[in-house]
């Protein structure tokens, strides 16, 4: 279990305060500016970081993640890449945690036992693996619990209440309600039925539960954050840095962006 | 004359997989995204009532006797036998099927699935078109809504396939993500799948994807050899002794070696796409060339590079350029059951040109692929060995490709 993650839900409670988890790709739109953009995150409002872990074929995400992705892998961001930004971060900042956000076959060529131990002493606090439901997650889920990452899972408008306690079992850190069926970056969810969701959700865990797919404009995040312990902005800050990195001062731009989207959380 | 297949073997048998969990020894499963699970879950309640339902079957039979044609003729070619002079050669030909592939068979039965589930639109993903075509047929069958997904590159290369889809009422979406082929067409319709789940069947087109489609394909493909067991044993009284398949993804071959796999006289032998050769980086041969890994819901045999990133395929064949391959066919390769060859563009060309002119029959490029390795074994065997290759599909499809191959303008 990572302290960071319970430490940090701990923190905001007692504020009364909700998590905005930002979500950026590694190495996009190259390795340097993705360093900074990380380190510029915490300062500018991100509770918890999701850093993405690129690959060729990502089958949940719309066209923005994918392309950040690609952009990614054009200049050569395998794991060791992105577990070295993760070391890089953690130099300056030992209190916001990081999620690790990508697909299983780059982890399955990488070594899953090695990979969460690398990421655990990189400084990562959780692992979602789009692709790997539980009942594929025997391969890594306790070599991540003994190396203390958490298996972040989701669940979505179609977990019925037959799947639900299957899922529950085995998860720790948060919970990730995906707010649409659909890929990252659709259009927005009717935040009445992602509330109702989420209230059943609650009545059978204590873990935080966070929302996200398809929260874009500080409203959206506005709105959510009533409804759920946190929201998760992802596909519209990777537009972001895809519309505005040709300019020198991205990571401050980013920031900028990323205050106001916790700025309306806030309010 | 229509024998039902047997979906029940005895224990240790190679045709027990996949388990509860979808899994062929290491391969297989279910690795796709929780908003899917549900929906996968309840395809495989749904197929395993149907399965176990005899009114099913009959349905499924009528229809293939009336509908598609079936049982497809055991032929034996007996120019190629003179020409090659060793085995005895026969053909099965599923490329007679109505829409000329075998693609039709696992169409036909997955509609009827995707029926009783009460689903009321269909997605596809096709390579070369004929998976695209014979989805859209059984669509307008059953006047059910179709969309088929195709990479961009091949609505290019196999026009004559998306004008057919068109006809047939079929909506047809060019895929322009990654590489614009085969395996961008399935990660499309996978994107599609998640944002439509409580309307939509994916039918799949293969032996591959997240449990339980691989089963499922495969015994609706094994109508094939179990028909071949009948004719061989009516033409020969006997069981063939090597049996020879293309390989993309693995349906066909599948449905041809699964009613075998436990006859130990039977050999087995599966052709992948060589293109240039597997010693480039231009070709489709997942078990020769590739690696176990994750994608497209299943652990299998991929092309990829040490990062685990997905590498482009090639082949001459559309329906062949894929960078995985079926996980039974994976778990076939480990055991050593069966044997996996490739063979290149170029011989797979040669085989083409060299069947119309022996036999009179266009094959499709992916059974030329098959073809061309039965022009290397065949004479190395005694007259006595029966060899039956899968004539899979038709080539009319193919026609621009071969002929701008040889430098000829239609």
């Amino acid at each position: 279990m990572s302290q960071r993650i319970i430490q940090r839900f701990e923190s905001l409670t007692s504020r009364g305060q909700k998590a905005l988890v930002t979500f950026v790709m590694a190495g996009d739109p190259d390795l340097s500016a993705s360093t900074e953009i990380l380190s510029a995150l915490p300062s500018s409002g991100a509770d918890i970081i999701e850093i993405g872990m690129p690959f060729t074929d990502p089958m949940a995400d719309g066209p923005a993640i994918q392309s950040a992705g690609l952009r990614a892998l054009a200049h050569g961001t395998g794991l060791t890449e992105v577990l070295s930004l993760v070391q890089q971060f953690r130099r300056h900042n030992q209190d916001t945690p990081i999620i690790l956000m990508g697909y299983f076959n780059p982890i399955l060529a990488y070594n899953p036992q090695k990979f969460v131990q690398d990421a655990a002493s990189a400084g990562a606090d959780g692992l979602i693996i789009v692709d790997l439901p539980p009942e594929e997650s025997n391969e890594i889920a306790p070599h991540a619990r003994a190396a203390g990452l958490d298996m972040i899972r989701l669940i979505t408008p179609t977990t019925d209440s037959a799947r639900l306690p299957h899922i529950l079992t085995g998860a720790s850190g948060f919970l990730y309600y995906v707010s649409i069926a659909g890929v990252t970056g659709s259009k927005s969810a009717d935040v009445n039925a992602v509330a109702d969701h989420i209230a059943r959700i609650k009545t059978q865990t204590r873990l935080p539960v966070v929302a996200g797919f398809g929260i874009k404009t500080p409203a959206d995040v506005s709105a959510f954050s009533r409804i759920a312990d946190g929201v998760v902005v992802g596909s519209a800050i990777v537009q972001y840095i895809e519309q505005h990195q040709k300019e020198t001062n991205l990571a401050q731009r980013v920031s900028a962006h990323v205050s106001a989207l916790k700025s309306a959380m806030s309010a | 004359m229509f024998k039902k297949q047997n979906l029940s073997p005895p224990a240790n048998s190679l045709r027990q997989g996949p388990d509860e969990n979808g899994h062929f020894g290491l391969y297989g499963g279910r690795y796709v995204a929780e908003t899917l699970m549900p929906l996968i879950l309840s395809v495989e309640q749904a197929w395993k009532q149907a399965k176990h339902d005899p009114a099913f079957w009959e349905e499924f039979h009528k229809l293939a006797a009336d509908y598609i044609g079936r049982p497809s003729p055991l032929y034996f070619a007996q120019a190629t036998t003179k020409h090659l002079g060793g085995a005895k050669i026969y053909f099965k030909r599923d490329e007679l099927n109505h829409t000329g592939a075998h693609k039709i068979n696992h169409c036909l039965g997955q509609i009827l699935v995707a029926r009783r589930m009460g689903k009321t639109r269909i997605i596809a993903e096709t390579g070369a078109g004929q998976h695209g075509v014979a989805t859209a047929t059984v669509c307008a069958l059953f006047d059910m809504p179709c969309t088929v997904f195709m990479g961009a590159e091949d609505v290019e290369r196999q026009k004559p396939n998306v004008f057919r889809m068109k006809l047939l009422g079929a909506e047809v979406v060019p895929v322009t993500s990654g590489s614009a082929t085969l395996k961008d067409a399935m990660n499309e319709a996978l994107r599609h799948w998640v944002t439509h789940v409580h309307d939509t069947y994916y039918l799949i087109g293969t032996v591959a994807g997240p449990h339980p489609y691989p089963e499922m394909v495969r015994d609706f493909q094994s109508v094939i050899g179990t028909e071949l067991r009948d004719q061989m044993q009516q033409k020969e009284g006997r069981l063939p002794d090597t049996l020879v398949a293309c390989i993309g993804g693995g349906s066909n071959a599948m449905g041809l070696f699964h009613p075998f796999l436990d006859d130990p006289s039977v050999q087995m032998c599966g052709v992948e796409a060589g293109g240039h050769g597997v010693t480039t980086d231009k070709h489709a041969a997942s078990l020769t060339g590739g690696t176990p890994g994750v994608l497209h819901g299943m652990k299998s045999y991929f092309l990829q590079n040490k990062d685990g990133q997905i590498t482009e395929a090639h082949s001459i064949s559309a329906g062949l350029d894929y960078p995985g391959i079926g996980p039974e066919h994976a778990f076939l390769h480990d055991t050593g059951r069966i044997q996996y060859v490739s063979v290149t563009d170029d011989e797979a060309l040669a085989a083409f040109q060299m069947m119309a002119k022996l036999e009179g029959i266009i094959p499709a490029l992916e059974p030329a692929h098959a073809f061309a390795h039965v022009m290397k074994l065949a004479p190395t065997l005694p007259p006595d060995h029966l060899l039956v290759m899968n004539l899979c599909g038709r080539g009319d499809k193919d026609i621009f490709t071969v002929a701008d191959k040889l430098g000829m303008k239609i």
